[in-house]
């Protein structure tokens, strides 16, 4: 019920964001959703594509620092509270979220995040638990 | 004014007679008493007796800053722990600093010669000398100390940092000399004027800059901003500390070093070879005096020119130009001696960390900055923000505990640090000096 994202190591400075993008889109490779996390001289790039062996390969081969990490996509209804309900589910199972961000396309109704969890069996599992609909990782790249 | 008029305006001749006497007293000494001195000169094939002319002491062995590293601790006392009474270091790769001891006899010399470079630079009794050395295993804030007392000067051992208070204790005590580090007074000259303390309103007559190579233009602008004199001095701990040698108020023009009790050389840092007069080249220091940590043609590093050029002062002991700079790759950080090697073993035991890394040095606000690039791999990347800066903030915390300075540390993408025919550029040093 994982998903994989792919996480690189750049530099803040000009020009590395579209470096990456570059490179991507050489590979043929397509960016579903994208998140960045900076500081005041280094950002960490997350991205979910349609392709990770093929997205890894063309930014190592290009020398990026790149790393797979285990993130779950959940399904939050598009209206008033949809998150509210995801992240009180979690809270009071005690899970803590290191981050997230939110999904580009829209499935039916529902929008589509991205979690990381400190604790990702036992988020998946209490999300299943209160019924709430977490995406298979290889069907993501087909939404 | 002169501290010592008999011996700092002795006539040529009979300052090198003395010299000649001192240095085979110094070498029998240490032949007798320091097994690595025995050993030196044994394979050397030359017994303390075959030194007959100062010129002689040109076939004796250099002695390097490894060698001290390698008699660490105390392998190259020359006398018993019982007759010592002092001990400093200076910083050193993990667990191995440089350590010097010195007998009463050694400490009662120290401060006559910083006594004499106070009082090169305008000092005397009755003045009151603001000493912004840092105090500790450090020699610079406890040589002047002793110099200053000796002197009958009054001192603050104010020591280093706190830079607010040393700017309320300037404007409160009227302190008349400064002994600073140069871009630490520029640094508290800017924090006193943010105070609403202009140096202008100060006592300053001069100050005593030291601990890190300064240039011509820097003493210009200490001078104009500060509305003082500015005067080099310089030491180093394996050949005794601050006070070795200093610049004379009225000509400021090269440190008089104090050749009653240091003799040196300028030799070519690639083939050794004694150089003469005017040349430039690696400085050599012999001390002839010192009782528990005498050193033999001690390499500093350093590059300068010696001057025997008579002076206006009436010191006849010879000049030693400002140094221009080293034969190694050692950099000198807010005072702090620092070599790349140093950064690199500390790099290496955090886990996980390549060797490949890049210090980058400026001065900002008239602080000297260091910057460690470390390029980050596979191993250490973490895709949470939050472990990737404990990483930098871990790295920073163990160089500050290592080596005493503090460094900023910026992770860097892979291959990022230039690498010229395979070896990266270690170093990057933008200050302007």
């Amino acid at each position: 019920m994982q998903a994989e994202q792919i996480s690189i190591f750049i530099e803040n400075k000009a020009g590395r964001l579209s470096d990456v993008t570059g490179i991507l889109a050489k590979a043929g490779v397509n960016i579903r959703a994208l998140a960045v996390a900076d500081t005041s001289d280094f950002g960490v790039l997350r991205l979910i594509v349609d392709d990770n062996a093929k997205a890894e390969e063309a930014l190592k081969n290009s020398g990026f620092t790149v790393r797979k990490t285990r993130v779950v996509a959940v399904k939050v209804d598009d209206n008033p509270g949809g998150l509210y309900r995801i992240l009180d589910i979690l809270k009071n199972a005690g899970i803590n979220v290191e981050y997230m961000y939110a999904f580009i396309q829209q499935s039916g109704d529902k929008a589509i995040m991205i979690f990381r969890f400190d604790q990702t069996e036992e988020a998946i599992k209490v999300l299943l638990d209160n019924s709430v609909t977490v995406v298979n990782g290889s069907s993501l790249s087909t939404l | 004014m002169i501290f010592n008029i008999e011996y700092e305006t002795m006539p040529r001749e009979a300052l090198e007679s003395i010299q000649l006497k001192r240095l085979q007293a110094v070498l029998s000494h240490v032949y007798a008493t320091v097994p690595f001195y025995k050993k030196k000169l044994d394979d050397a094939g030359i017994l303390p007796g075959d030194i007959k002319t100062l010129k002689d002491m040109e076939r004796l062995p250099f002695t390097t800053k490894q060698d001290l590293r390698d008699n660490y601790p105390f392998g190259m006392f020359a006398v018993p722990m019982a007759n010592v009474v002092r001990i400093h270091a200076s910083s050193g790769t993990t667990g191995q600093p440089t350590v010097v001891g010195y007998t009463a006899r050694d400490i009662d010399t120290w401060s006559e010669l910083m006594a004499r470079a106070l009082s090169a630079a305008g000092a005397s009794r009755g003045d009151i000398i603001h000493n912004a050395y840092g105090y500790g295993l450090f020699t610079g804030g406890l040589g002047v100390h002793y110099g200053a007392e000796k002197l009958g000067a009054s001192v603050i051992p104010v020591s280093g940092g706190n830079t607010k208070r040393q700017a309320i204790i300037m404007r409160d005590f009227k302190p008349t000399i400064l002994t600073a580090t140069p871009s630490y007074t520029l640094h508290l000259a800017e924090a006193a004027e943010e105070m609403g303390i202009s140096f202008k309103d100060l006592h300053f007559k001069a100050g005593i800059f030291g601990a890190e190579p300064w240039s011509e233009d820097m003493r210009e602008e200490i001078e104009r901003k500060l509305n003082m004199d500015a005067i080099d001095i310089y030491g180093l701990s394996e050949v005794m500390g601050p006070g070795v040698s200093i610049e004379c108020l009225e000509a400021k023009k090269g440190l008089h070093i104090f050749e009653d009790h240091f003799i040196p050389e300028i030799i070519n840092p690639n083939t050794g070879e004694a150089l003469p007069y005017g040349e430039t080249g690696e400085l050599v220091f012999t001390t002839i005096t010192k009782e528990a940590f005498p050193i033999i043609r001690y390499r500093t590093r350093d590059i300068t020119t010696l001057n025997p050029d008579p002076c206006i002062c009436g010191r006849t002991h010879v000049r030693m130009n400002k140094v221009s700079g080293r034969t190694d790759d050692m950099l000198i950080i807010r005072g702090v001696n620092v070599f790349p090697s140093q950064i690199e073993s500390v790099l290496m035991q955090v886990e996980g960390v390549e060797p490949h890394y890049q210090l980058v040095v400026d001065r900002k606000d008239n602080l000297d900055t260091l910057t460690v690039r470390v390029e980050i791999d596979e191993k250490l990347f973490s895709d949470e923000v939050k472990q990737l800066q404990q990483l930098e903030n871990k790295i920073s915390k163990d160089i500050k505990e290592t080596l005493g300075v503090s460094a900023k540390v910026k992770l860097a993408e892979p291959k990022s640090i230039a690498r010229s025919e395979g070896k990266a550029a270690r170093v990057i040093d933008n200050r302007k000096i």
